[in-house]
């Protein structure tokens, strides 16, 4: 014992001030049996007021037509692409949390896996509206885009990155839902386990489908939830890939590079972490969560904010140097054009809040901070949201007509219509803390559990 | 309880170690079937109660297959047999092409089939076994030993007997022993 050097191994504290598990399920659950206090209702009534300016100028949209937007030659894409990359890549934090963490063995991932497969979801029903409205005719356009047997005999064209996208979107949307409703069973079946109204109970045990915590079933259910997370893995690299496609496919300068698709999914995942942060700083103070969704899990999720915002950085000066050193006068021009050019403003407000603001985490102070870290992380969003607004709309606004060359405004109605899809989205999410366990309590409680054992164990020896 | 059938023979434990150890110790004495119950899955424990490895990965397989072909063959068949269309002078069957529809397909059919294999695994939905104790879902663990169907003797395994089961599940330190009847949800 005396020759080998005493390795001292301190298990991270998942959940601090020794909650039992009795606790958990008291914490976790209880904002789902009282009544929503005002706060929650004057969130939900902007949220629900958001919603409706969006469906209003969409409706008088669909009415009046697609003039209403700013788009014109030479900007046929406009406000609706950029909103809908931005949402699917907020989703992506979400299946990286659930999968890619829970594959590495990151137990942390357990106290804000829930919430963030929520935003998920959420984000990609957001960015699906997207494609859907801007077709003009969003009753037709699920159809149009779909390759079903119809009295034309015409099928979809296999070929266009654009039609990818409906696959990888619909797919992506698909399996994190049922990845989602797997993890709350045992969830549902606590909440139905303690609930004394008749009603709760019935809609719970009909959500939890019976389930009753045999082993027999968690046999089934922990492979079942590896290989979920084995999918979505390789699942959410191709999602935002394939969007990276819907431009680098084309041969428009800007847009033509074979580095979007890692420079993509990087994005994605710096801006689906700013949300996450953003929303569980607030949850965690709404539903006093601190125990569970600690400064410690929030200064992980910042740590991986700041690095993959680097390599959001490295990839914009990378397109810069290669666009010099391919010697394409085309490529140059875009970019020196895209930095310094009419849309200069949208290329620095994407630059410093992506690539500046977050170098502010390597000071631990400033990680561990609530105030700076939900300051930052609303600007690394803001940032994210002009990125693709700078790659979509500098790439176009110049063609290779200078006399089509025209200065793209988005106008009220794309403004509202983004505006909407917010009030969309937190709709959606707000009811998910009121109904849904935010906290996958039977993931916590595994976690705690296991920190206890290596403990015990070594009280033994 | 009387004039019910009797699901079976249920003994609490405290955490999961006492769990794990009384798992092993119900496997050892050959029961007909028990089943262990837990708030959140026990590592250790399919091991300790002799549970072979679930079968879902090949049906994970299986349809992952499904879609890797179904991919192929929708595209190939859509675009080069049924109406073929010249875009931009690529051939009518351009596999390179192909690649992003068939591995979303592959994924979804994989992870669709994966959770349909998981409800129909764990016999869900559950209507008739209600949970016999609220406190599982919780913080607590059981063993059941199963009554077996209709009452009848086994053929194998031990006689269903209330007062020598209950014995044994004190004897390997249960803190409560009780006999569950059967009863459904609703």
């Amino acid at each position: 014992m005396a020759s080998t050097t005493e390795i001292s191994y301190r298990p991270d504290v998942l959940v601090t001030s020794g909650k039992t598990f009795a606790d958990v399920n008291n914490d976790v659950s209880a904002p789902l049996e009282r009544w929503p206090n005002w706060k929650w209702w004057a969130c939900f009534g902007v949220a629900l007021s958001f919603l409706g300016i969006g469906v209003l100028l969409s409706a008088d949209m669909f009415m009046t037509g697609l003039g209403v937007l700013g788009i014109n030659q030479p900007i046929g894409w406009g406000t609706f692409i950029v909103n809908f990359v931005f949402w699917v890549g907020i989703g992506h934090a979400g299946t990286l949390i659930s999968a890619i963490l829970f594959l590495f063995r990151q137990k942390w991932r357990t106290g804000i896996n829930r919430s963030a497969e929520a935003m998920t979801i959420f984000a990609v029903m957001t960015a699906l509206l997207f494609p859907l409205i801007h077709t003009g005719r969003p009753w037709y356009a699920a159809l149009w885009l779909l390759p079903y047997p119809n009295q034309r005999e015409l099928w979809v064209n296999f070929r266009s990155p654009l039609l990818w996208d409906v696959f990888a979107v619909s797919t992506y949307f698909t399996i994190s839902a049922l990845f989602w409703y797997v993890g709350l069973i045992p969830d549902f079946a606590s909440v139905r386990d303690r609930a004394k109204n008749k009603f709760r109970k019935l809609v719970y045990t009909i959500l939890s489908m019976g389930w009753r915590g045999s082993n027999r079933n968690w046999s089934h259910y922990e492979v079942a939830y590896m290989l979920l997370a084995g999918l979505s893995t390789p699942l959410v690299l191709s999602v935002h890939s394939v969007v990276s496609f819907d431009l680098a496919v084309s041969n428009v300068p800007g847009w033509h590079t074979t580095i979007f698709p890692p420079y993509f999914v990087a994005g994605a995942i710096f801006s689906g972490f700013a949300m996450v942060v953003t929303l569980l700083v607030i949850v965690r103070e709404a539903f006093g969560l601190k125990d569970y969704i600690t400064v410690n899990h929030l200064e992980k999720m910042n740590k991986i904010i700041m690095a993959t915002g680097m390599m959001v950085g490295y990839a914009y000066i990378c397109e810069f140097f290669i666009a010099w050193y391919s010697g394409n006068p085309f490529e140059t021009f875009a970019f020196v054009n895209r930095a310094f050019g009419p849309y200069w403003w949208a290329y620095w407000i994407m630059f410093s809040c992506n690539v500046f603001i977050p170098q502010i985490y390597w000071w631990k102070k400033m990680r561990t901070n609530i105030g700076v870290m939900f300051v930052v992380n609303l600007f690394v969003n803001i940032g994210m949201w002009f990125e693709r607004y700078v790659i979509t709309v500098t790439s176009l606004h110049r063609d290779f007509l200078p006399s089509s060359w025209h200065y793209y405004v988005p106008t009220w109605y794309d403004w509202g219509i983004a505006l909407g899809s917010f009030g969309f989205f937190f709709t959606f999410f707000l009811l998910f803390c009121r109904l849904f366990p935010v906290i996958a309590m039977a993931e916590v409680k595994g976690v705690m559990a296991s920190g206890e054992h290596v403990s015990k164990e070594k009280g033994v020896a | 309880m009387a004039g019910k059938n009797t699901a079976g023979i249920v003994g609490f434990f405290s955490d999961e170690r006492a769990l794990l150890q009384a798992a092993a110790k119900v496997k050892d004495a050959q029961y007909l079937s028990f089943d262990a119950f837990s708030p959140y899955p026990v590592h250790g424990l399919d091991q300790a109660m002799g549970l072979r490895r679930s079968w879902l990965p090949y049906v994970t397989f299986g349809g992952g297959l499904t879609g890797v072909t179904l991919g192929y063959l929708l595209q190939w068949w859509t675009s080069s047999q049924s109406w073929p269309v010249n875009v931009g002078g690529k051939p009518f069957n351009s596999v390179p092409a192909w690649v992003p529809v068939i591995f979303e397909l592959t994924i979804l059919f994989a992870g669709v089939s994966t959770v349909v294999a998981l409800i129909l695994g764990c016999r869900l939905p559950n209507v008739k076994k209600r949970a016999f104790d609220p406190a599982i879902t919780r913080d607590r663990f059981a063993v059941m030993i199963e009554a077996p169907c209709g009452g009848a003797a086994p053929a194998g395994g031990k006689k269903f007997d209330e007062s020598e089961i209950t014995s044994f599940l004190k004897s390997i330190g249960a803190q409560d022993v009780r006999v569950v009847a059967e009863e459904g949800w609703f």
